[in-house]
């Protein structure tokens, strides 16, 4: 990471280095806005601004922040960019806005925002930061987009809010799956996207911290 | 980072600094932003009466929800005390809620009148009426009271007999999302067209119960189905109900009405 070059920091997000599949960031928000493609949509491409925005302006002023107020400096400023992105969903796109509710004011704790701020942003110029941001919102929108695909196609046989497999209340064949429409579905979508995904990337599997013991006898823990 | 970054002033001037910027923007965004958020919520209300009161699709854009509302829709502005039309407000101007605070405008209930624990009645209030060939078709009522975590701010249709149900909804709550957020589900607001308000004496009987109304009941009329797993929420709805079709709420309102015979 010494010379992260353009297109390393924007495209290295998306598969190799996914906050949601490999750093295990911001799984709150995946959980709770892709039921359906419309809210994970909108949640990726406030998230990505937001991220994006943060690191340049941080990065901007980054040999101006004293260390000891630092994390406080990012998390006004990223407090103050996702405030911004709440409004103007409000004003341009207030059905949506309603439906995601409080998870556009939790970007401000999502720990993709800030890590990226921390662990990036703070040691980069402003141009390579700022593409660091678009390419960690690109990541987390690849995953969020993944899992509202699968949601609401096999949780409510639409995409979009449009008709795609006729359910069976309609008359059509398909029963769909009502727990895919619930926030845990999400958990066990991730867990088997990061099991494929590491599969494919072998590298990305984490060696075994620590080996378990074989179970000595039956009685134990009786 | 060299030290005369690390200094106290130095210190104290990045964070006024980043803070009065960031304050700026945020300021900036929120008044520049009002104006379109306000027609926003003007039109969320507008789409909801409409729904309600079962005029025009479902799928409306915002530019035919302002048009169709401007052309079926009358708001009048009525006395609750006497039940007589207050037309010294200009409907589009009177805001209820805001009514509901003002001390010259309200009448703060006693607790064993205020069953809906909305505090405060608002002495004057928007009601709004669908109109053919002169003569009301239906009426919409404002209503509202608190479920379990949230005042529910809600409307209620009724046709021109002033006792059946032509729709009834909620557009603002903050109830449990799944359990009494189910107030917004279409299969249960689906139950309401057809309930009668109202018994014979003229007295308001509609009640929610718990467990399926059965058709074959002499009250079936006057029943809906509670929320499964939302027995808070639903006994509010009830008491809000109670509460705005009692004398305390458009009681006398209605009974004007009936006098004149609409």
């Amino acid at each position: 990471m010494s010379h992260p070059t353009m297109k390393e920091v924007l495209f290295n997000p998306v598969f190799a280095n996914n906050p949601i599949a490999l750093q295990i960031l911001g799984i709150c928000s995946a959980l709770a806005v892709t039921s359906s493609l419309n809210t994970a949509l909108v949640m990726s491409i406030a998230l990505t601004l937001v991220t994006a925005f943060a690191n340049l302006f941080i990065s901007l002023i980054r040999v101006q922040i004293p260390s000891s107020i630092r994390m406080i400096v990012q998390m006004v400023i990223i407090a103050s960019l996702v405030i911004l992105v709440d409004q103007v969903l409000r004003a341009y796109a207030f059905n949506i806005a309603k439906q995601l509710s409080v998870f556009v004011g939790l970007i401000i704790t999502n720990c993709i925002v800030m890590g990226r701020a921390e662990g990036f942003a703070m040691q980069n110029p402003p141009l390579l930061s700022f593409l660091d941001g678009v390419g960690n919102g690109l990541g987390y929108s690849a995953m969020l987009l993944l899992l509202g695909f699968v949601r609401e196609l096999f949780g409510a046989g639409k995409l979009f809010g449009i008709d795609i497999i006729p359910l069976t209340k309609d008359g059509g064949w398909y029963e769909p799956n009502g727990l895919l429409l619930l926030p845990p579905s999400a958990f066990f979508l991730i867990g088997m996207i990061i099991w494929v995904l590491r599969q494919w990337k072998k590298n990305q599997v984490e060696p075994l911290v620590f080996a378990m013991a074989p179970q000595v006898s039956d009685k134990e823990g009786i | 980072m060299s030290t005369k970054h690390q200094s106290t002033p130095r210190t104290l001037l990045v964070a006024l600094v980043v803070s009065l910027v960031s304050s700026v923007f945020v300021a900036g965004s929120a008044v520049v932003l009002k104006p379109i958020q306000l027609e926003n919520r003007l039109i969320d209300k507008q789409r909801n009466i409409l729904s309600i009161a079962g005029v025009g699709k479902s799928d409306l854009s915002s530019k035919e929800v302002k048009e169709l509302f401007a052309s079926s829709i009358k708001a009048r502005v009525v006395d609750m005390q006497t039940g007589d039309y207050a037309d010294q407000f200009d409907p589009q101007a009177f805001d209820p809620l805001k009514a509901a605070r003002d001390p010259k405008l309200s009448t703060a209930l006693p607790l064993a009148e205020d069953i809906a624990l909305i505090k405060r009645r608002e002495r004057y209030t928007t009601v709004y009426t669908v109109e053919r060939d002169g003569k009301m078709e239906s009426l919409i009522l404002p209503v509202r009271g608190y479920g379990l975590w949230s005042t529910l701010h809600g409307f209620l249709a009724v046709k021109s007999d002033l006792k059946t149900v032509i729709g009834f909804g909620f557009y603002q709550h903050a109830e449990t999302p799944g359990l009494g957020g189910e107030v917004d589900n279409p299969k249960w607001k689906a139950l309401w067209p057809g309930k009668v308000l109202f018994d014979a004496s003229g007295k308001p009987a509609i009640r929610i119960v718990k467990g399926n109304v059965d058709p074959s009941n002499p009250n079936a009329a006057y029943q809906v189905d509670a929320l499964a797993g939302a027995t808070l929420t639903s006994n509010g709805v009830d008491r809000l109900l109670q509460f705005w079709l009692g004398e305390q709420g458009f009681g006398p309102y209605l009974a004007k009405l009936r006098a004149q015979g609409v």
